[in-house]
């Protein structure tokens, strides 16, 4: 009975209309095509978020699960800041983050500068540029171990050409002294592209008129380039370092199998540290306590660095 | 002065500039052709000191990378004469080949995690895009950052529920586990890329489909569908390129069965240490489609590595 008045409805309305009482209303479309991509979401990401928040105030050991669960508070949490070691990963953390960044604009940057001097095939060159990126961190940052081999590998060997140096004086991934560098270094050469893409978007948006202008009113190169270049680009390149950051700050795969961590804790990034605990001492407490710090961490510094770049780009 | 721009560079400028970026761009691929060639030489020319530009090219690597070898004895070898190219390049250093190695199989998981992760991400995705992009969805922008923000975790800080949550469930190390997280990791991006797609195209073409008496639903599949299909399309490439590259939870959620191709090859080891063609064989064959999807991707290159946060 219902059906068949809607069916009337729908003669005596306009023919389109008619078809859209037969079928699904748009709020139900939307739901039904929302609500996958919610449920799938918070059952691998915020269900987890919010076991790890239980974990974290427990002993829980996950390789005895049939142990007594105690809780413990803030303890975990009381324990872990007041780690000198966690602080030590923590170092070189930073260490890695600020080294990377400052690099891979520096780089990243001049690079995009000297592509948009539209020389000829431009376009095959940056590919080229491009390539590492895209690959897997793991298998590429596993054959660096082979290129920083101090008796055969190319790094070594390359270095040893330019300087004169003995290729099997120093070892990038055993010296404790050098292994921060050998991680920035891999992670320079893979990402430097990133920065550079995104830069180039951003020269590329500076309309002409803007220097045709500076032009007419005989502002020099140097003054042009510090006061349209720069300020015009400026909110891309804090993109750029916002989507670097957090990967870095996330850092596993291509530290892991470049050194371990080693040698000693010097490359140990929190990352590592944190799969160690977690996946090696089992102690999954404490870890999901750790994870917790590391989310709010970045998550508090990411929210700031965003209010900041909203900022600039309003300028 | 006819032809003449106050903005476009020298004529010097350029040739230094051009200099500088191939320059650049050649010490840049360089690790990358060394992994290709490394994967042609003999185990010997692969340690040479110094390291070796010209050498003789042999496959062994890649025999080594697809197959197990025994050492056995010279009557052994003499009575048994080698049948094929590749048994006789092992039988020349004194090997039998006793059997496949695990690469193939690692390998195809990685395909079919790859594939399979990515149907269901882009899928799921575009249709949760065109609801975020066209309809009045309650708390959008709120859902839309709750979507980014599941890629601010550190994997390691989510495995840890996920290794408990997958042990549990009995998905640990299989297929369908490793799919569906990476799924939902895809997800957020999936999601983003897409609504920026759709975002573009006009919606008067899906008003004239319902004014000629589509429904909603067939105005989504026979209007913006087509007319988002690049945007699926490398869509789908990065997401492929993801799951293809992911290393940390395929570290600690499988071993066996469903171990994907990334944290296989690093532990590659032939007879007497690491067996640096034979890694690089696989690296080679691990690498190389992505290089290629990176080339044909280069247009869409810097929306899919931004989340769609800048366009060209």
């Amino acid at each position: 009975m219902a059906d068949s008045m809607i069916e009337r409805a729908a003669m005596s309305t306009p023919p389109g209309t008619a078809r859209r009482i037969r079928g699904l209303s748009d709020r139900t479309i939307a739901w039904i095509f929302v609500s996958p991509t919610i449920f799938l979401l918070l059952a691998v990401n915020i269900f987890p978020l919010i076991w790890t928040i239980r974990l974290s105030f427990t002993n829980f050991r996950a390789n005895r699960p049939n142990a007594e669960v105690a809780w413990v508070g803030l303890r975990n949490y009381e324990r872990i800041l007041t780690d000198s070691d966690i602080w030590q990963t923590m170092q070189a953390t930073a260490h890695f983050l600020f080294w990377t960044l400052f690099f891979q604009v520096l780089i990243g940057f001049t690079l995009a500068w000297l592509i948009n001097r539209k020389f000829k095939g431009n376009d095959l060159w940056t590919t080229i540029i491009v390539l590492p990126m895209m690959l897997s961190p793991a298998v590429v940052g596993n054959f660096w171990t082979f290129l920083y081999q101090p008796q055969i590998g190319l790094f070594n060997y390359g270095i040893a050409f330019l300087t004169g140096a003995d290729p099997t004086s120093f070892s990038m991934i055993g010296d404790v002294a050098l292994a921060p560098w050998a991680i920035i270094i891999v992670d320079t050469w893979m990402w430097t592209p990133f920065v550079t893409l995104i830069c180039l978007a951003g020269l590329r948006s500076i309309p002409d008129s803007i220097y045709e202008a500076a032009e007419c009113d005989r502002a020099s190169n140097w003054r042009q380039f510090w006061t349209i270049t720069i300020p015009m680009t400026l909110p891309f390149l804090m993109l750029a370092v916002l989507f670097r950051g957090i990967e870095n700050f996330k850092m596993f795969d291509l530290v892991v199998q470049l050194t371990g961590g080693g040698p000693g804790n010097t490359t140990t990034l929190t990352s590592i540290d944190l799969k160690r605990e977690a996946f090696e001492k089992w102690r999954t407490g404490y870890s999901s306590a750790y994870a917790i710090i590391l989310f709010v961490t970045v998550f508090g510094l990411a929210s700031i660095y965003v209010k900041a770049l909203n900022k600039v780009k309003e300028r | 002065m006819s032809g003449y721009s106050v903005t476009e560079p020298s004529r010097g400028q350029k040739w230094i500039a051009g200099i500088l970026v191939a320059g650049y761009a050649l010490i840049t691929i360089l690790p990358l052709v060394w992994i290709i060639a490394t994967g042609f030489k003999s185990s010997a020319d692969s340690i040479a000191y110094p390291p070796k530009l010209l050498f003789q090219p042999t496959l062994e690597g890649y025999v080594n990378l697809f197959t197990t070898q025994t050492r056995q004895t010279t009557e052994y070898l003499n009575a048994n004469p080698p049948q094929t190219w590749y048994e006789r390049i092992v039988h020349d250093r004194g090997l039998v080949i006793a059997g496949p190695s695990r690469f193939g199989e690692r390998f195809m998981n990685s395909v079919i995690i790859g594939f399979g992760s990515t149907f269901l991400s882009v899928f799921l995705g575009t249709l949760a895009a065109y609801a975020f992009s066209r309809f009045k969805v309650p708390l959008k922008d709120d859902l839309l950052f709750f979507v980014l923000s599941t890629r601010m975790m550190p994997p390691i800080a989510v495995a840890i529920p996920i290794f408990l949550m997958f042990r549990s469930l009995g998905l640990s190390d299989t297929h369908a586990g490793m799919i569906l997280l990476y799924t939902a990791v895809n997800l957020s991006l999936a999601v983003w890329l897409l609504k920026g797609f759709i975002d573009e195209i006009p919606v008067e073409y899906e008003e004239a489909a319902l004014i000629d008496g589509y429904t909603r639903f067939q105005a989504f599949y026979k209007v913006v569908l087509p007319q988002a299909a690049t945007g699926i399309a490398s869509t789908a490439i990065f997401c492929l390129i993801f799951a293809w590259n992911e290393y940390a939870f395929a570290v600690l959620l499988t071993s066996g069965t469903a171990q994907t191709a990334p944290p296989f090859i690093p532990t590659i080891i032939g007879v007497g240490g690491q067996d640096w063609p034979a890694v690089a064989a696989g690296a080679t064959i691990f690498l190389l489609p992505v290089m290629v999807f990176t080339i044909l991707l280069r247009k869409h290159l810097l929306r899919g590595i931004t989340f769609g946060a800048v366009r060209k």
